[in-house]
């Protein structure tokens, strides 16, 4: 049961083929058999959820279709859930319970989810590991031996486990994309303001995007159509109509034009950069062109997201004074206290000029030069990651480890664009190789379309590890 | 020792009386009520919460820059300032920079000098401190009811020289603000806080504007004054101090003082070895306000008649004094009432000065009369029997007579006689008549 995905699953519980409460309960069961192995997990949440699930098969039995009814879904740990500890995998939040829920929660709640538990993450969504969690390393599904990548590394775990049917993130640069990646599962990281922040433990607040990880295309179109939308709350989401994002997600991509970025090759593992080109050629003969396009290399991208992110990381840290939450910053572990420092210093009256705002005025540049890129091409398609899943502790004294290990996705997170990893592969090592289809602001759309033409023509997602 | 010139300039924090908070939907009618009970995510600050800017907030923004003769950013937006206090929920303010709403305004003064305004700005107040003993123990808690409500602050260039200059601005502005409706700049419920800055120089010739360089060295600012009086103490005490202090030959230090009401002089709180830094950048949570022309012409329509353009029109269209106009404005329920009187009056041709003058000098209470009872009482009291001189005078003798002792008693000085006396006269006329003529022939008989 606990293979299905989220379509199959709808299907089977409409049918009353199988109830809420089964699926439920096959998924807590494979969580204690599996999560001693992975660490997906900060909190599970049994009890609720089995409530939940009676509350959804009772709801059904008296008519009602939610779209996600009774569907057992695993959220990340920085979403704001009422009555349900909220860490932020930090130990200076391990008491804090929220007395609201965030907007995806809610919109969530609505739809009728039923919440596992809420997943592992880097601490404050500061890496690219999931190693540096005050709460133990997730480890990667396909080799325990190695990292799932991150920050929402236990959300990706938990679907390459089949701990849950699908998974919310948040991705800042890469949070979604490269733990996808590196577990091999679908992970979209929609246009910033497409989906609400509002209840999510802020990280770099003008880049914190939430999304949906999950098995396949299909299941990430109809859980963001749950996510997406202005929310009253959060001044920063956009006005602009949501489509239906599962209606033209079989058209056919005769005629698309895939813009390709030699920068974006660069460095990468010799593997992953085959098993991208392979993936090229498998949509060029599905009627797509290829145009090879100049952008400015991603380096420049490290730089202008690092001071953004760690400025707005400092200012967003510093309501946690110690006064409330129980836990002074003494609780705050290196990755966090590196970050404020950084951050501080790049604020500071002198070097404001020279560092945050130089980096906005790069970062506009950057945006204008994706905006010219996509007058040419439709989709740009890269290496989600430069390398497959690196063993644990590989990101230990590197204090720059997630921007190498999130190269290649930054560029597209500092312009708001939309991005999918699918699933291109598996190295000799048996380990997953992700490809980055990225797509304009509010893209959504056609990198949904793209990304499920090449699932179809592909069996890597159905792959699943042995665990 | 030449003689030194005060120079102060003012910032004047001005609490926005909308219904919900500057970035949530809390009541923002906080006053009062129960700690902590006014709050929600967005105010506590908790994580996760994000502020959405109160429209109406914006718009009385504004609405007071605009009235302070400001230009208007179009362009604008919010930015964070960061700094650490217990009170400060998220740990940084929501202010404005770089792009405040108004900037380059000014108030007029009675004798035509300008103080120019330098910027009007939005923001969100703080929490409070409380600091109490329980159990004998010192604790200090924090109440997040005032988190977040909206807070207009005007800041002027260095331009008053003495206290009654900064009284007169305060109590014009504070004119303005309840002239447009927008607060109720209540000094003791601290809707208007004040913080004067002031440093003395030794030079004369100083000009308005007066050039950066020219400035003294040193500013002492006076920090969180909540009345007109004290801050005019505050500033004459200073005065005082810094130029004892300068007479020694040094100068005064760099600080922020407050004031303490009951020892009558200011005290040092904290000495600046430099600017603060608030490490200011704009705010990632709110996307820059951007008005058009447009809507600033409706908000500039939307400014009623403020009070120096209606000193001006009351005294032409109703003829009466600049300085009678000025009193009727100070109030605008009061010019309104004023208003609807006079029109009511012209009716009965009641001049309008007549029921100015009475409004001063009776000080109607103008919420309890409504302005067609007072139209009427005055045509009643008009209203009064003639009498003619021989009788009054005839009746005035009578009663004289007959108390021989009371006026014995006024010319003695005993005043209150004369009162005596005018009271048997009328009762003896036994008519309503018209008072003041019989008292003038009371006093004068009396006077002989």
């Amino acid at each position: 049961m606990i293979d299905l995905t989220l379509k199959q699953a709808l299907e089977k519980l409409n049918k009353k083929e199988i109830s809420s409460v089964e699926l439920t309960k096959a998924y807590l069961e494979r969580i204690k058999k599996v999560e001693p192995k992975i660490n997906a997990f900060v909190t599970v949440t049994e009890k609720e959820a089995l409530k939940n699930a009676e509350h959804a098969d009772k709801t059904r039995a008296a008519g009602s279709s939610l779209p996600l009814l009774g569907i057992p879904l695993s959220i990340k740990d920085n979403f704001s859930t009422k009555g349900i500890k909220t860490t932020a995998s930090s130990k200076l939040l391990e008491n804090y319970i929220p007395p609201y829920d965030a907007t995806v929660v809610k919109k969530l709640n609505e739809a009728g989810m039923v919440m596992l538990g809420k997943t592992n993450m880097d601490a404050w969504a500061h890496g690219s590991s999931t190693e540096t969690s005050d709460y133990g390393a997730t480890r990667n599904p396909w080799n325990t031996d190695h990292l799932p990548g991150g920050s929402s590394g236990g959300a990706a775990a938990s679907i390459a486990a089949d701990l849950a049917i699908a998974a919310i993130g948040s991705e800042t640069a890469g949070s979604i994309r490269q733990p996808a990646s590196w577990c091999g599962v679908v992970g979209l990281k929609p246009t910033y303001g497409r989906v609400s922040r509002y209840g999510v433990v802020a990280m770099g607040s003008s880049l914190d995007s939430p999304g949906p990880i999950t098995k396949n295309v299909e299941d990430s179109a109809l859980l963001l159509q749950v996510l997406a939308g202005q929310d009253p709350h959060d001044a920063t989401t956009s006005p602009s109509k949501v489509p239906d994002y599962l209606k033209n997600i079989n058209n056919k991509i005769n005629g698309l034009k895939i813009g390709v970025s030699d920068d974006y090759f660069e460095g990468v593992d010799g593997e992953v950069k085959a098993k991208i080109e392979n993936a090229i050629k498998v949509l060029e003969k599905l009627g797509a062109t290829v145009k090879r396009i100049k952008l400015f290399s991603p380096k420049y991208s490290i730089a202008v997201y690092t001071i953004i992110q760690r400025a707005e990381v400092s200012s967003n840290l510093a309501r946690l004074d110690g006064i409330r939450y129980g836990h002074n910053r003494s609780y705050l572990g290196e990755e966090a206290k590196r970050r404020i420092m950084l951050g501080t210093y790049a604020l500071s009256s002198g070097y404001y000029d020279q560092y945050y705002n130089k980096a906005l005025k790069v970062r506009t540049i950057i945006i204008d030069d994706f905006k010219k890129a996509f007058h040419e091409v439709d989709v740009i398609i890269a290496p989600t990651s430069p390398t497959t899943a690196l063993p644990i502790g590989a990101s230990e004294g590197q204090a720059m480890f997630g921007e190498l290990a999130d190269l290649l996705v930054e560029p597209s997170s500092i312009a708001g664009l939309s991005g999918i990893n699918v699933p291109a592969g598996f190295s000799k090592k048996g380990l997953p190789i992700g490809m980055d289809i990225i797509g304009p602001q509010f893209g959504e759309e056609i990198v949904l379309n793209v990304a499920h033409i090449y699932e179809q023509a592909t069996e890597w997602h159905k792959q699943k590890p042995k665990i | 020792m030449s003689k030194l010139t005060p120079i102060i300039g003012l910032e004047v924090h001005v609490e926005l009386k909308t219904k919900s908070k500057m970035f949530c939907s809390c009541s923002a009618d906080y006053f009062g009520k129960e700690p902590n009970s006014y709050t929600c995510p967005v105010c506590l600050g908790l994580p996760g919460a994000l502020p959405v800017p109160n429209r109406k907030a914006i718009e009385w923004c504004i609405k007071i820059a605009i009235s302070l003769n400001c230009e208007i950013n179009l362009f604008s937006k919010f930015d964070r300032k960061n700094y650490f206090y217990p009170d400060l929920a998220k740990g940084y303010q929501i202010s404005q920079y770089d792009l405040p709403f108004g900037y380059d305004g000014f108030i007029e003064l009675k004798n035509k000098k300008r103080i120019r305004i330098r910027r009007v700005h939005m923001e969100e107040d703080t929490g409070k401190l409380i600091h109490q003993e329980i159990k004998g123990e010192k604790i200090s808690l924090i109440d997040f009811n005032r988190s977040g409500t909206p807070l207009v602050e005007i800041v002027t260039e260095p331009d008053f020289n003495t206290a009654d200059e900064v009284k007169e601005y305060l109590q014009k502005l504070q004119l303005i603000v309840r002239y447009l409706d927008v607060s109720n700049a209540d000094m003791e419920r601290g809707e208007m806080r004040l913080e004067p800055n002031i440093s003395l120089s030794h030079r004369t010739d100083l000009q308005l504007p007066i050039s950066e360089k020219l400035l003294p060295k040193y500013k002492v600012e006076v920090k969180n004054i909540n009345s007109f009086k004290f801050v005019e103490k505050a500033i004459n005490f200073e005065i005082k101090r810094q130029e004892e202090i300068l007479q020694t030959g040094i100068n005064p230090a760099q600080e922020t003082r407050g004031w303490d009401e009951i020892k009558q002089r200011t005290f040092s709180q904290r000495i600046k070895e430099e600017a603060h830094d608030y490490r200011y950048f704009p705010e990632p949570d709110i996307p820059p306000i951007i008005h058009k022309k447009e809507q600033i012409s409706t908000l500039k329509s939307q400014v009623p008649e403020l009070q120096a353009e209606k000193i001006i029109r009351f005294s032409l269209q109703y003829a009466i004094p600049e300085y009678n106009s000025e009193i009727l404005t100070r109030d605008k329920k009061i010019a309104d009432y004023f208003e609807e009187t006079a029109k009511l009056g012209k009716k009965h041709e009641i001049s309008a000065k007549k029921i100015a003058n009475i409004l001063i000098n009776q000080k109607t209470d103008v919420a309890k009369i409504l302005p067609v009872s007072l139209i009427k009482s005055i045509i009643a009291s008009d209203q009064t029997a003639k009498i003619d001189d021989a009788e009054l005078d005839r009746v005035v003798c009578e009663v004289f007579d007959a108390n021989e002792k009371a006026v014995q008693e006024f010319k003695n000085g005993k005043e209150a006689s004369q009162m005596f006396l005018l009271g048997q006269v009328l009762k003896k006329i036994g008519r309503k008549v018209d008072i003041v003529l019989v008292t003038n022939h009371i006093v004068k008989k009396l006077q002989k």
